[in-house]
């Protein structure tokens, strides 16, 4: 047989071409992180100046507004693909349907969730975190945004074709979100008050891998169905 | 063409389609092997494209089953893939990427090189030199159609899956594609096509197929 790739490269390649589209429709991707960047940044504006309120809240509003930013743009994870055709072209590709999904997930990490791991320590600094919440601010969310792909991949699946996901994708994905937030939040808020974060964050990495393990295998079903 | 020394037969067993509470159609027998071409027709609506994603393995069919060289496809699952190129309705093209782009990741999809000298030459006998470096957005209907078609050339796949591959061609690009499929099935090719255009395809084991007969 000709076939000359092998696995890897092709998943590379479904990889890099989903890269490669969204920088050259950038809006959708600036669109998200200005989202996260101007969010974050209404709630010192509107809170009293205290220093220490601030900081006491900064790891929720953080992780709200990043799930938040992370879901906005879950309802285009599978729909451009699937109106112009390629969806289904990567079904019938010569790789199992939950490698190429996974692929999918990886760069909607890629484009939404790890750009927020890099300027959320610097909006963090605005709600005077000191250098040790920055450090796990940033921590968890490099698994954080990694596991709400994950999940939201799912939500995504299986609201393909249907008419106004938006809200739909929100109440479907939301509440699975909820560990995530918990123990993402968590263990920024366990260094505030002086407390071993390892607890959060090895309940954190648990909830990643159960959803490395599983999101893509239930996406990969919702989509077999959403393209019968 | 590597794939085609070998031989292959595809068989469809008392299949049966539906589509919502609707019956598309039921009972279909028919078994292609090496150089045949399978012509759907029907009215709109009659099921060719429920059929034609089925054969694919895209949709499961209702009741019955499809054996690509006497194994079910859908035990085979990806390994089926290997050997189909489908071509539906939607052209399956990205509208931000270039043609060759589009060409290079369709032809990683399964698990292909691409060559770029041979994937130009295509482009340039489908009359689309002069768009190489445009986004397929900026190109027509018939041009992104033929970028899509630009895969049967580069493609070394045994089995062809069309679905309506002359709407919006003009005359030119649609006697290039009617040779293409007439060669392809001389080398030993199978292909299962729908249309609605008078195209005559002179092959050896040229069957007809009525859906809403």
């Amino acid at each position: 047989m000709p076939k000359e790739l092998s696995t890897f490269s092709v998943l590379y390649r479904i990889l890099a071409r989903d890269i490669k589209v969204a920088l050259r429709r950038q809006s959708d991707v600036m669109a998200v992180f200005f989202f996260f960047i101007i969010a974050a940044s209404l709630f010192p504006l509107g809170s009293s100046a205290d220093p220490k309120l601030l900081s006491a809240m900064a790891p929720s509003v953080l992780w709200v507004t990043a799930l938040l930013s992370c879901m906005l743009s879950l309802s285009r994870m599978y729909s451009s693909d699937h109106a112009d055709g390629t969806l289904e072209q990567m079904m019938l590709s010569n790789q199992p349907t939950v490698l190429v999904v996974l692929m999918k997930i990886l760069a909607h990490w890629v484009l939404s969730g790890l750009p927020l791991v890099f300027v959320a320590p610097l909006i963090g600094l605005q709600f005077n975190l000191s250098s040790a919440e920055l450090q796990l601010l940033a921590i968890s969310l490099l698994m954080g945004t990694l596991t709400l792909s994950l999940i939201g991949s799912i939500g995504a699946a299986l609201t393909l074709g249907v008419h106004g996901t938006g809200v739909l994708i929100a109440i479907l994905v939301l509440p699975l979100y909820i560990p995530v937030l918990v123990f993402g939040a968590g263990a920024v808020n366990a260094v505030s008050i002086g407390m071993n974060p390892n607890g959060a964050l090895s309940l954190l990495g648990t909830v990643l891998a159960m959803a490395l393990v599983f999101a893509p295998l239930g996406s990969a079903a919702a989509l077999k169905i959403a393209l019968e | 063409m590597g794939f085609l020394a070998s031989n292959y037969v595809l068989t469809a067993k008392n299949l049966c389609g539906v589509r919502g509470e609707r019956l598309l159609f039921e009972k279909l027998n028919f078994e292609l092997s090496n150089g045949s071409v399978l012509y759907l027709e029907g009215a709109n609506g009659s099921g060719k494209t429920t059929l034609l994603r089925t054969l694919c393995g895209l949709s499961k069919p209702y009741a019955g089953a499809i054996s690509w060289c006497n194994e079910n496809i859908s035990e085979l699952a990806e390994e089926y893939s290997k050997y189909v190129l489908y071509i539906g309705h939607l052209p399956g093209i990205k509208e931000d990427l270039t043609a060759l782009e589009n060409l290079q990741f369709s032809l990683a999809l399964s698990g292909e090189k691409f060559n770029f000298t041979e994937a130009t030459e295509v482009l340039k006998l489908l009359d689309l030199a002069k768009g190489l470096n445009l986004p397929t957005r900026m190109l027509s209907q018939g041009q992104k159609r033929r970028v899509a078609l630009a895969r049967l050339w580069l493609q070394d796949l045994p089995l062809w899956v069309l679905d309506e591959p002359f709407t919006a061609l003009d005359a030119d690009a649609t006697s290039l594609l009617k040779q293409k499929i007439e060669a392809f099935a001389s080398a030993g090719g199978m292909v299962v096509m729908t249309t609605h255009q008078e195209v005559s395809i002179k092959v050896p084991k040229f069957e007809q197929l009525r859906l809403d007969a």
